[in-house]
């Protein structure tokens, strides 16, 4: 077990074993997020008050859910860089961030398609709505702090302080977005799908976000390996990968 | 005489001098005090502008009003904080000092929250009355400031630290702050909103006042850590 976590921080270790976790673990995630897709979209019975306009949550709320964990992973990983200064662990965060930011790219622009057929309006000043708003905006300065540090190697780490203070933050940014909205809830907009979710619109939900975990982590090991190869160029493993030795 | 691994200078005494040798360079400028003043005062101007005149209206937007232009304070100044001490080099000096950076960083970022957030606190009742905020909710409207701009500071404080090595660092300060002051501006205006209408103000206050002593707590530690990183980039 140890053994297996020092390998992770060695990159030309790191780099065969995302590979080989990339090799399996990209068509299994492709094949749930076909069939989750399919069962969700054509098999799953249509709401009886939205109609086909609700299946949009199986791309909005598995996107919203991994995103937000994605922000953990993320500063997880920062805290790791932070405490054992551990190289392999910048490069997570550095690889994280973009992924969490379009995933919640992708929760905003799908909830705002969902409101309109729903609410009969792009965008609702709703409570979620506005958090997520918000955790996109960390996930982007985040992003934006890394690009504009020259020393790449102060870039992670100002990330990392960056991702732990937002951590920290963000629970309490959920509860005051909650009772700002509580405060102010506008009476004009009725809120449906608050409801229990029936099983069989359930079972293809949560096909969809185990998908979802597996795409990101695809993505960000993907990303890892990119960053990987760019920062050991000059190495001689990635100069025989790469067959130039 | 102290041994050579000893520190000449007791913790408290080295916070205090500290906060000293900020407080005079703001005393010694005092555009430094009033530009904050000014900046509130001429952003206030400008809603009524936008908005139109109507005095109803206005005194019904005057908590979110105020308080939005607080934090457009509170952020113009925080990139300032470090900078002079970062180009003079005394910001290594301080790293060097034997005593935590974190708290010498604290005895700054103190001095400067008496000089911005703690004055616009206190004058900010004669533009409130400008905007028509109705006067019962006055003292709440200090009062929510005056807690509420010292989480400012020492929020806006991680991100000057974070980006006092980056040159023209000012607009990505506001990125990576922005939200994290989101808490503080709903706290804080939900306070004045309640004293307008004679509601639950204690309990906003009381959240208010929370979040200012956990970062009182926890935000010198990340200026500590952020203003290290920030010289290894330097």
């Amino acid at each position: 077990m140890w053994s297996f976590i020092h390998k992770l921080g060695s990159p030309p270790w790191f780099f065969r074993f995302g590979g080989n976790l990339v090799r399996w673990l990209l068509p299994v995630t492709l094949i749930l997020l076909l069939v989750g897709a399919f069962w969700g979209l054509l098999v799953a019975p249509p709401d009886f008050r939205q109609g086909n306009s609700y299946r949009i949550i199986y791309i909005h709320v598995p996107a919203a859910v991994v995103a937000l964990a994605g922000y953990y992973v993320m500063a997880l990983a920062g805290a790791i860089s932070l405490i054992w200064r551990i190289k392999m662990a910048d490069i997570a965060m550095k690889a994280a961030a973009p992924v969490g930011a379009v995933l919640t790219g992708i929760a905003l622009v799908t909830g705002a398609i969902w409101g309109k057929p729903t609410w009969g309006t792009w965008w609702v000043w709703d409570a979620r709505i506005t958090s997520m708003l918000i955790l996109f905006f960390l996930y982007l300065g985040v992003v934006a702090l890394f690009e504009a540090y020259e020393n790449k190697a102060a870039a992670a780490k100002a990330c990392a302080v960056l991702s732990l203070v937002g951590t920290v933050n963000i629970p309490i940014i959920y509860k005051s977005v909650d009772w700002w909205y509580s405060l102010h809830q506008p009476a004009s907009i009725k809120f449906t799908g608050e409801s229990a979710i029936d099983a069989s619109m359930m079972y293809p939900l949560l096909l969809m976000i185990v998908a979802f975990y597996g795409l990101f982590a695809v993505t960000v090991v993907m990303n890892m390996r990119v960053e990987l190869i760019w920062h050991h160029r000059q190495s001689s493993w990635v100069r025989q990968w790469a067959g130039f030795e | 005489m102290p041994a050579a691994d000893q520190a000449a200078l007791s913790l408290s005494a080295a916070f205090f001098r500290q906060f000293l040798r900020h407080g005079k360079t703001l005393a010694a400028s005092p555009s430094d005090l009033l530009n904050p003043l000014l900046f509130f005062f001429m952003v206030v101007t400008l809603f009524p502008l936008g908005l139109g005149p109507d005095p109803e209206r206005l005194s019904q937007m005057a908590p979110g009003i105020l308080w939005v232009v607080a934090l457009l304070a509170s952020l113009m100044v925080s990139g300032k904080l470090f900078a002079s001490d970062f180009e003079d080099g005394s910001l290594e000096q301080l790293c060097l000092a034997p005593h935590p950076l974190a708290i010498l960083a604290l005895a700054e970022v103190f001095a400067h929250w008496l000089g911005t957030g703690f004055l616009l606190a206190l004058v900010s009742p004669l533009f409130a009355v400008m905007v028509g905020l109705p006067t019962q909710a006055l003292p709440v409207l200090v009062v929510s400031l005056l807690l509420g701009s010292l989480c400012l500071t020492l929020i806006g404080a991680v991100g000057s630290a974070l980006t006092v090595s980056i040159r023209r660092g000012g607009l990505l300060l506001s990125l990576i702050i922005i939200p994290l002051h989101v808490p503080v501006l709903i706290f804080g205006s939900s306070a004045v909103v309640e004293a307008t209408r004679d509601g639950n103000v204690a309990s906003w206050l009381a959240l208010l006042a929370a979040l200012a002593l956990a970062s009182l707590a926890l935000a010198p530690l990340a200026i500590g850590a952020a203003l290290r990183i920030s010289l290894d980039n330097g």
